[in-house]
């Protein structure tokens, strides 16, 4: 789908016209190609206090082929080219006063960052302190990431990682994904780490080979995006969709060597189904990926049964059924497994005329919080991945001013791809990521909606 | 040489959703179709640049320029471009056929893996010069001077320029095969309540299976069809019995457009194997072919019916493999007509037939109808000639498959020129 304002924004008279009438300047976005470098550029580390992650960041980022420069000094001189990547470690902060180090530090930096940039900042969580002057500063990233996002042209991104200790070593999948192309819509998030057995010698470029995903709703959109960004690093994809949508589905699969299921996700036996066939085919599954999903907007009024039971049983009952239906069935799910749910911006935010679509999706989020302590004890995980506003054929049949408004209203000023998507739900199923689990993924853009 | 046979394993099949003349396939060739059903296979089970053994399917009615329609397919499908494969035809009964015969070549272990298939469009059929016309034109063509060229088309009459079109009908007899079998239905006196009866069957039966989603891995919509065109799930006796006969004469006349198959068009496809590249595969065995037998009857000077000749090959088959007719857990009798599916059941029921004509000692006997086409047939499904053989092999194997081990399944399909296919699948 082309975004005709992004392209015409990015134009020479584009350029000229939007800067004098001070309209929003949508960037081209760096998004992940297989092969490519972790960074266009070099990064900078800095910190706030002593930190502990510095020297684990800064090994990281040479063990990626990054150049990791010295920091910028006050007045904007350093010792090479523009920054790819800012990072700074605020693990050491004891206290409000703290801050202003990383004030200090990012200044000057970020005047010298490249389009696209990074900015990732590292923390404790701030419930894991009993000072209260230590979590108020902890806390106060929040705001400063979450500003910074806003402040941040050119399609750059600024978001935070609350690391706890001893979970220094899960640190090393997000770091990735967040300085990476595949990050490229997710803006202005917090995401926490937990402990984990951390396999090791993960191919970055094909960390899912060998592994079987199964994806619901891959017919098409985002859904047909995640079977896609999984077959490309590695995975064989068992792609599921409704009966109806067959002929679309066998050509997804036909496209990335998988295989496809028709099968009704809602139909009473769909669990015991797909389950049984994934033993049976596959020798179980590592990935499940939840999209499907369907919206049937009314205001609450005015909505019947139908809409409200029918949105339900696809976007949340389905996947409680089918999850459960994957944990109860021997050598279903195999070790490790990954588990990834499509919620939505809109069960974050809530929106107008989607109380049942809205509650579906808040759903899917309170079930990946309550399953994720099991899913941790097994080794396996399971998050929720929130998506914003994405261009699809879905939306390209919305009237022209609402995309166009829709489209606009987050830091990076344009809709996501699909792809964005599928890239961070590929990233949460990597075998490195096994230290993220319980959480929730935007993938809107640092929307102004539920931010 | 393989020292002995074994059984081929039916893997799984694919069609298309079946669609009436001129309806949603209009436009697509057979080759289009074929090419479908294929890939919606190799979706299904993973084959995407594999090589299976070969592929034999064909089509019933065919353009010349489809001298080579499934190897052809082959190459337009994500099967691996070194699959080999050819092209078969005998009438309705080539998706058997061609089923047989790489299920043969399995068992003699000539092929660890092979898919079966067939097609037919009655849309998009073949169109030849009149017989006049296709002489001018080789004279034309023949013609060494601009002087004799012109002269011998200066022989073309208006009435060379209506082209043939391909009919259902019989070369030998010039009967449609709807008036060949109003002749059996007569001479068996089959009433058009019993046929009625059996073609609102064949749709409830089949619209309770797509409900139920027995076909959620047996077809994959094409076209945006996503269910057989011909089927009417809310059809009954009542409304059938308002149709006029379109077969037979005057008074007894009992064959409708409702309880005899329309012409359609569509595409199937079987998957076979050993077992033991079924199990290489991760792949399910749902049903392995055990034998199979074909017949032919006289139908010009013989004194038999057109769509007769399963009657003969079934006690053949049955006495080879030690069986009756009630041995079996499931019957699929092609629906050509429901008269004909009649027809055959009583055939085998009378005593006099049996003895004079199939010359057995008894009558095979009756079946219990609970058992016949529980899926539906091409009453209700439709019949693209070529493509019923696969339709049925599939639904057959998935039928023993979820009724358990040890079931076992006959399978009976007649055929245009007085022939007759027949097969038993076993679970
Ligand atoms: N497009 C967006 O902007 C956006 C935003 C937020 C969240 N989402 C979510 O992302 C997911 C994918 O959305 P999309 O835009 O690609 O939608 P889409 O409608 O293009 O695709 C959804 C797919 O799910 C399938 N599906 C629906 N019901 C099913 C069932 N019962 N069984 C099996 N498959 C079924 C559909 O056939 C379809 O192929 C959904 O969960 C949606 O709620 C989308």
């Amino acid at each position: 789908m082309s975004d005709w304002y992004r392209d015409f924004a990015n134009s020479g008279l584009g350029t000229t016209i939007t800067k004098q009438l001070g309209l929003p300047r949508p960037a081209e976005l760096r998004r992940y190609e297989p092969g490519q470098p972790l960074l266009p550029g070099p990064a900078v580390v800095g910190s706030a206090g002593e930190g502990r992650l510095r020297e684990e960041v800064t090994g990281l980022l040479r063990d990626a082929g990054v150049t990791v420069v010295s920091p910028v000094a006050a007045d904007g001189s350093t010792d090479g080219e523009r920054l790819a990547a800012v990072l700074l470690d605020a693990t050491g902060l004891t206290g409000p006063a703290d801050l202003a180090a990383a004030h200090d530090f990012l200044a000057p930096a970020l005047k010298r960052l490249r389009p696209s940039g990074r900015v990732l900042v590292l923390a404790d969580p701030p419930a894991e302190t009993s000072s209260p002057a230590q979590a108020a500063a902890r806390q106060a990233l929040e705001g400063l990431v979450r500003s910074l996002a806003k402040e941040l042209r050119s399609g750059s991104t600024a978001n935070l990682v609350h690391v706890p200790l001893g979970a220094e070593a899960s640190l090393a999948s997000p770091l990735r994904f967040f300085l990476s192309g595949r990050s490229a819509y997710v803006d202005g998030q917090v995401l926490a780490v937990t402990t984990a057995d951390l396999p090791t010698g993960e191919d970055v470029d094909r960390p899912l080979a060998g592994k079987v995903a199964v994806v619901t709703g891959a017919a098409r959109g985002i859904g047909a995006a995640i079977a896609r960004v999984l077959a490309r690093d590695g995975a064989h994809v068992v792609a599921v969709d409704v009966p109806a949508a067959g002929e679309q589905l066998a050509e997804v699969a036909n496209e990335v060597g998988g295989t496809a299921v028709a099968l009704d996700i809602t139909g009473a036996d769909a669990g015991p189904r797909l389950a049984a066939q994934l033993v049976a085919r596959h020798g179980g599954v590592d990935v499940v990926v939840h999209n499907a999903g369907i919206t049937r907007d009314k205001l609450l009024v005015n909505m019947d049964a139908a809409r409200w039971n029918s949105v339900m049983a696809v976007n949340l009952q389905a996947q409680l059924d089918i999850t459960q239906a994957l944990l109860d069935t021997e050598g279903a799910l195999k070790p490790g497994a990954r588990v990834v749910s499509v919620s939505s911006q809109s069960g974050i935010a809530g929106n107008r005329g989607q109380t049942n679509y809205a509650a579906s999706k808040a759903g899917v989020i309170g079930m990946v919080r309550s399953w994720a302590p099991e899913f941790a004890e097994r080794g396996a995980t399971i998050n929720a991945v929130a998506p914003g506003f994405i261009v699809t054929e879905m939306t390209a049949t919305m009237p022209l001013g609402t995309r166009e408004v829709g489209s606009r209203l987050n830091s990076l000023q344009q809709g996501g791809l699909p792809v964005d998507v599928a890239e961070t739900i590929a990233w949460l199923a990597q075998p490195g990521s096994a230290g993220v689990n319980g959480q929730v993924v935007r993938v809107c853009g640092q929307s102004l909606l539920g931010a | 040489m393989a020292p002995q046979t074994r059984k081929a394993a039916i893997v799984g099949g694919n069609r298309i959703p079946f669609a009436r003349s001129n309806g949603a396939y209009a436009r697509a060739s057979n080759q289009d179709m074929l090419t479908a059903t294929l890939d919606g296979l190799v979706a299904r089970f993973g084959l995407q640049g594999q090589q299976v053994g070969e592929v034999a399917a064909g089509a019933v009615l065919k353009h010349a320029r489809d001298f080579n329609l499934t190897r052809e397919s082959v190459l337009g499908s994500r099967l691996s471009a070194a699959t080999p494969a050819y092209d078969v035809q005998q009438a309705c009964g080539t998706g058997l056929e061609a089923a047989v015969l790489v299920a043969n070549k399995i068992a003699l272990g000539q092929l660890e893996s092979g898919i079966a298939g067939g097609v037919d469009t009655t849309s998009d059929a073949p169109m030849a010069l009149n017989e006049d016309m296709r002489r001018v034109l080789l004279a034309v063509n023949n013609a060494k001077t601009l002087q004799q060229r012109l002269s011998a088309l200066a022989g073309i009459r208006p009435g060379q320029l209506v082209p043939e079109v391909p009919r259902n009908a019989e070369p030998r007899t010039g009967l449609a095969m709807g008036d060949h079998a109003a002749i059996t239905a007569a001479e068996w006196e089959i009433g058009r309540e019993e046929q009625d009866e059996l073609t609102v069957r064949s749709h409830h039966n089949l619209a309770a299976a797509y409900d139920r989603g027995f076909f959620d891995d047996l077809v994959t919509p094409f076209l945006g069809l996503t269910r057989d065109q011909n089927l009417r799930p809310d059809t009954s006796v009542e409304k059938l019995a308002k149709l006029k006969p379109v077969f037979g004469q005057g008074e007894g006349a009992t064959m409708t457009a409702g309880n005899s198959t329309p012409l359609t068009d569509g595409a199937s496809a079987v998957l076979l194997a050993s077992d033991e590249w079924a199990a290489e595969h991760d792949l399910p065995v749902l049903a392995h072919l055990v034998d199979a037998q074909t017949a032919a009857v006289d139908y010009v000077h013989g004194g038999e019916g057109l769509l007769m000749a399963p009657a003969y090959a079934v006690p053949v088959l049955l006495a080879r493999n030690g069986l009756t007719l009630q041995d079996f857990d499931f019957y699929e009798v092609h629906e050509a007509f429901a008269s004909t599916v009649l027809a055959t059941l009583k055939a085998w029921e009378s005593p006099e037939y049996c003895k004079e004509k199939l010359g057995l000692d008894a009558p095979l006997g009756s079946i219990d109808r609970a058992k016949l086409n529980v899926h539906g047939s091409s009453l209700a499904a439709g019949h693209p000639f070529a493509a019923t053989g696969g339709r049925i092999v599939a639904t057959l194997a998935k039928t023993l498959h979820e009724a358990g081990p040890g079931k076992r399944g006959l399978i009976s399909i007649c055929a245009a020129g007085g022939q007759g296919v027949v097969a038993i699948l076993e679970s």
